[in-house]
């Protein structure tokens, strides 16, 4: 068996589709925190979510309500989305009371 | 050095897992097996040990309890039978898959239908497949020494599979025999302290064990698996020689018995093996030329090192404790026959279930069995090959 | 392992009164006499009063037969209503005994053992246990006196190997020890020849 690293050191970013069993870990156990964050679900979106910053009033509502955690917010105020991690499945824009977030298909 | 004493195979085994005195034991009671917990639980309430002992609600729950406690960093025991172990199928696969060195005393019993609490294979040659690595004892000393190496083997970086220590109900594990104890030192420092270099509860190294895996990673993780099974071979001799300069008791693949001229021979799993050897002793006095390889690893199965040792015999009986409903044989009758395959002169091979449910076999079978060996080698037709004894026929039992 | 180098006993009781107890004390003071041993019982689906086999081999070296036991050369009847329901003497060998818990005499049993021609012993183990143990035990008595009548071990070291492991064994019921002890003795002087 040819590894080059020891199993414990492979990195979730460094296995992907064409890595050799050799070269993966043992089990398929993951060696470190939050490797989700790694992977691009924004890519499955078909529909699109548009933050339209001039009628928020970051009252907050949407963010507990967005599934994907893809709605950052920083000091109080919530910032435009997350898009690698967004699935577009628009329960922000049904929630919000502002129209502050439109629903639009993907590359319209 | 080394204690004389008399216990029960369920006695020895739970004076093993004391010795190891392992993080936790998830355990849930069923005949034949139940004394196991039964004598280690008062262990733990005596002080004996540092063991957590977890009583669960089912064995599920106790190989789950199993696989959590060793995920988290701790070295994890269990014991169980048949029915119980049945319970255990899925999280048996799950241990191996996240290769979790978790050790199973498996005391064998049949699995049932019509209920029966007697011995036979049937549980363990069922989870063959399991990606357990399988250690089978003749005698209470053979149980204890087994479940000592089991911790080395299955913990052995190039190995982390985990490892059923079996041996038959009630023959062994509720029969009292001599036995020779290691002192507690010599076992501690025999099993080691369990380091493995990630767990659970390192929380400088946060860690996901077992997570789902699509079909294009599930095969690498497979092959992964099997290879470490044919890593375990080796590593199975290095542990019992170790043991063995340790101990003095010799233990490998399988143990040969009068096999360098033999002419004949059976192949045999556990204690029927030391009857079959009585049998031996007296026709190589009466000058028939007669050995017997009793198999203790048949996870992973040494099918090179069988077929070496069996390539200059004419005629194999080769001897199930189980039944496979294939309609062609037992399950170690498919593995011996395919060993031999690539053996020039192969010998005939031919296939006993015996001893289901607790049927007893006696002498007198197994010198039955090497006269149609010797006639098979005369005559050259094997005849029917898939044969059954110790049942009662119409015409007086074959 | 030489054929005559092995004694193998079969104990006949009902479950609940002491026979794999029994069976594993012989096992134990053969053990301590320097012995190989076996002891196990013969299991089933235990019920209290319900016929039960227990098995002994003693030899000099490890006997590594793992079936019953079918040609015994002790038999040892805990139960004598046993005699009606079960073939005690089956397999006997004639120059082995069979021992039988009874106030009878050996010659009075003898016409209900199918023809036995061995030897056969009687003992009165439930007097004796109640006399000395205070209640119907008949497992001790029976022990002594198939030590006595196989001489598997010597009678004087058997006495010294039961005082010290009751001595571990009841440590904090000194009494029991004592009347054990009386019954061993007793057991081993009217064991009653036929």
């Amino acid at each position: 068996m040819t590894m080059t690293k020891k199993a414990n050191e492979i990195k979730a970013s460094e296995i992907n589709e064409s890595t050799p069993w050799q070269e993966m870990t043992i089990g398929g156990e993951i060696y470190e925190g939050g490797t989700s964050a790694l992977v691009n679900t924004g890519e499955w979106r078909t529909m699109i979510p548009i933050f339209h910053e001039e009628k928020c009033n970051h009252c907050m509502l949407c963010v507990p309500f967005c599934p994907d955690s893809s709605i950052p917010v920083e000091n109080g105020k919530r910032k435009d989305f997350d898009l690698m991690h967004c699935k577009g499945c628009g329960i922000c824009f049904k929630v919000c009371a502002h129209k502050a977030i439109s629903y639009e298909k993907v590359g319209a | 050095m080394g204690k004389k004493t008399r216990l029960s195979g369920n006695e020895a085994i739970a004076y093993a897992m004391k010795q190891i005195n392992p993080d936790v034991m998830g355990a849930f009671p069923i005949t034949p097996s139940t004394e196991i917990p039964q004598y280690f639980a008062s262990y733990v309430a005596n002080g004996e040990v540092d063991t957590e002992f977890v009583a669960v609600e089912s064995e599920h729950s106790a190989m789950s309890t199993c696989y959590a406690a060793q995920a988290a960093g701790g070295r994890a025991v269990t014991a169980t039978s048949s029915a119980g172990m049945a319970l255990m199928w899925e999280m048996l696969y799950v241990t191996s898959s996240a290769r979790l060195p978790v050790t199973m005393a498996l005391v064998n019993r049949a699995l049932t239908g019509p209920i029966n609490i007697n011995n036979d294979h049937s549980d363990s040659m069922g989870a063959r497949d399991s990606g357990w690595i399988q250690l089978y004892s003749e005698t209470n000393q053979e149980a204890y020494d087994n479940y000592i190496q089991a911790i080395p083997i299955g913990e052995n970086g190039k190995v982390r599979l985990p490892v059923m220590v079996c041996q038959d109900g009630f023959i062994t594990s509720h029969a009292v025999e001599n036995i020779e104890l290691l002192d507690d030192e010599e076992v501690k420092k025999f099993v080691g302290e369990y380091k493995p270099e990630n767990y659970l509860l390192k929380k400088e190294n946060p860690l996901a064990v077992g997570p789902y895996d699509i079909s294009n990673y599930y095969m690498e993780h497979k092959k992964q698996q099997a290879e470490a099974m044919k890593n375990a071979k080796a590593v199975i001799l290095s542990i019992a020689k170790k043991f063995e300069q340790l101990t003095g008791r010799k233990y490998g693949f399988f143990e040969s018995y009068q096999m360098e001229d033999a002419e004949t021979a059976l192949v045999i799993i556990g204690s029927s093996a030391g009857t079959a050897k009585e049998a031996v002793r007296r026709l190589r006095q009466a000058g028939k030329k007669v050995g017997l390889i009793k198999l203790r690893v048949f996870r992973p199965f040494p099918a090179e090192e069988l077929a070496a040792e069996m390539s200059g015999v004419k005629a194999v009986a080769v001897m199930d404790k189980a039944e496979g409903f294939s309609a062609c044989g037992g399950p170690l009758f498919a593995e011996v026959r395919s060993a031999l395959y690539d053996v020039k002169n192969r010998p005939f091979a031919i296939n006993y279930v015996y001893g289901l449910g607790g049927r007893d076999i006696c002498v007198e079978h197994f010198e039955m069995i090497y006269d149609n060996l010797f006639e098979i080698a005369k005559t050259g037709n094997p005849g029917e090959v898939y044969r059954h004894i110790g049942q009662r026929e119409q015409e007086g039992d074959k | 392992m030489k054929d005559k180098d092995i004694m193998e006993f079969r104990w006949h009781g009902r479950g609940g009164q002491g026979a794999k107890t029994a069976c594993l004390l012989l096992a134990d003071v053969a053990f301590t006499s320097g012995k190989h041993v076996q002891g196990f019982p013969e299991y089933g689906p235990e019920r209290m009063g319900a016929p039960i086999t227990a098995y002994n081999r003693i030899s000099s070296e490890r006997c590594l037969v793992h079936s019953n036991i079918y040609n015994p050369d002790f038999v040892i009847v805990i139960d004598e209503t046993l005699l009606a329901s079960v073939d005690v003497t089956r397999g006997l060998k004639e120059t082995g005994a069979i021992i039988i818990n009874s106030e009878k005499t050996p010659h009075e049993l003898r016409t209900l053992l199918g023809g036995y021609k061995g030897k056969v012993y009687t003992i009165n183990a439930r007097k004796i246990s109640e006399e000395t143990i205070g209640k119907n035990m008949p497992n001790t008595p029976m022990l002594a006196a198939a030590v006595k009548v196989s001489n598997v071990v010597d009678s004087d070291n058997f006495i010294k190997d039961m005082e010290a492991s009751f001595r571990h064994k009841f440590k904090t019921r000194p009494h029991v020890v004592e009347g054990n002890m009386k019954a061993i003795k007793k057991s081993l002087q009217e064991v009653c020849a036929g």
